[in-house]
């Protein structure tokens, strides 16, 4: 890439910082250069964000029509898989699936309240009394 | 040189990647002035491809363009006869309590966190990605500060922000990782020069001959046979998303531009200058012309992604394309393994 086909496409990285480029200058060396960004990458995150909003929506529905518990609305708006939760909670990802059913979930134990709402930076009491 | 005798004061540098950028920068507090993110970067046999079969990362294949999170610094130092000290923990307080420990030295330390609770980035960039690398230099008004070597200047971080990015959860969780250099020698001309041979021929075996077909240039094909049968298998959203994932992880924030290649070529234009040899310069172009092939690639992939292509010949030329990659990377590292550098 030259130093002048650098793109300056200012997106999300623009209030944050400018990012290390390696480009060819006009001696065909190699040296850095500073980018604002590139549109095309600019989209590649938008169109994962609209999926993650897309899978949190999904989620809150799911929540709002008794399928699913909160913890699976919170840990797909945290952007969380089971792993994640997992290694957050030290539960077993197979137990949290369980918790992702409603019936299960209301005899929850605070405790296990108090571990995925520390998990997902919110108070038990949210986490309880979240109805999509 | 003992680092105890060391005084001079921290520079921050800024660089592509983070680990690579964390490497230089200490490295040249400890004196070695020459270091450079190119040169960390190649000494480390840093270039890489795998697909990592069986793993998905936010939902989306999980592709690499560089070697494995810890191996840069790992390598360039030991071919370097740094000593290293690299720690893990347990227990958050006993890593705030050693981190604090070599603040009170005087002496910066790498650490590495998960971006997604880490406050100064912004949201957009926040998921779970475990892997990223900061250097803390010193403590001011109980705030540690923080170089981090993605950003243009230094800032700082809270004890219980830092603490909470060291013990991140989830793939790859950095356990209160830190490490640092430890001992260093007097470094000849000679040290660097086998260092850059021996960083140029490992990273030729890595990418030739590593074995299975989803890592090395092999990975570049796997990844192109899977492109072909993702619209028909995944349906044209998916798709679409998992090519975002791969433009994603080839050109955003710490590749320097075409999945590491473009900074590939400058270790080997500043190889050549050390070995004074003007074959491996030649070759630095092949990999600048392999980054303009993956920049190319990427355009297509919007393409697809922005919904202006739907096709599944749009979805084969990617795949062309990809292959055309990596017979031009194949071909670079050959050229690579013929000099028979060092022997």
């Amino acid at each position: 890439m030259k130093k002048e086909d650098l793109p300056q496409d200012p997106g999300a990285l623009a209030k944050f910082t400018r990012e290390v480029c390696y480009v060819k200058n006009d001696d065909g060396k190699y040296e850095t250069a500073l980018s604002k960004g590139w549109d095309i990458k600019k989209q590649a995150l938008d169109s994962a964000w609209e999926e993650v909003n897309e899978r949190v929506e999904d989620a809150r529905k799911a929540v709002a029509n008794g399928e699913k518990s909160p913890v699976y609305y919170f840990m797909e708006l945290r952007l969380m898989d089971l792993s994640v939760l997992a290694g957050y909670t030290g539960f077993f990802p197979f137990f949290i699936k369980r918790h992702f059913k409603p019936s299960v979930f209301k005899d929850l134990s605070e405790r296990k309240l108090e571990k995925y709402a520390r998990a997902f930076d919110i108070t038990v009491s949210e986490l309880k009394n979240f109805k999509g | 040189m003992n680092i105890d005798s060391q005084t001079d004061a921290f520079r921050h540098v800024q660089t592509a990647h983070c680990e690579n950028g964390v490497t230089t920068a200490l490295l040249r507090y400890h004196g070695l002035d020459f270091m450079t993110e190119p040169l960390a970067f190649g000494m480390g046999s840093g270039l890489f491809y795998i697909q990592i079969p069986f793993l998905t990362v936010n939902n989306g294949p999980a592709i690499s363009f560089r070697t494995m999170p810890g191996a840069i610094f790992k390598r360039t130092c030991k071919s370097l006869g740094v000593e290293v000290t690299r720690k893990k923990f347990s227990n958050p307080a006993a890593a705030e309590a050693f981190l604090d420990q070599k603040v009170k030295e005087g002496a910066p330390v790498g650490c590495q966190v998960g971006v997604f609770h880490l406050t100064y980035f912004p949201k957009e960039y926040r998921f779970h990605f475990n892997a990223h690398n900061l250097i803390v230099f010193g403590e001011e008004d109980g705030r540690y500060l923080i170089s981090d070597p993605v950003m243009e200047d230094v800032t700082s971080l809270s004890k219980e922000e830092l603490s909470r990015v060291r013990f991140a959860q989830g793939p790859l969780a950095p356990k209160g990782h830190i490490y640092f250099p430890e001992k260093i020698k007097p470094i000849t001309d000679d040290m660097i020069r086998k260092g850059v041979v021996s960083g140029i021929r490992r990273n030729v075996r890595d990418m030739l001959r590593i074995p299975g077909n989803f890592a090395g240039v092999n990975g570049i094909r796997h990844t192109s046979n899977h492109v072909r049968k993702w619209r028909d298998k995944l349906g044209l959203r998916k798709a679409s998303l998992y090519l975002g994932q791969i433009v994603r992880m080839q050109e955003e924030i710490g590749t320097g531009g075409g999945g590491f290649r473009f900074l590939y070529g400058a270790f080997l234009e500043e190889a050549a200058a050390y070995l004074q040899d003007d074959r491996v310069a030649n070759i630095s172009e092949d990999f600048t012309k392999a980054g303009d092939m993956w920049r190319a690639s990427a355009i297509k992939m919007a393409g697809v992604y922005k919904g202006r292509l739907t096709e599944q010949k749009d979805f084969e030329e990617i795949a062309d394309m990809m292959l055309d990659i990596r017979l031009v990377e194949k071909e670079a590292f050959e050229k690579l393994s013929r000099l028979k550098l060092g022997r």
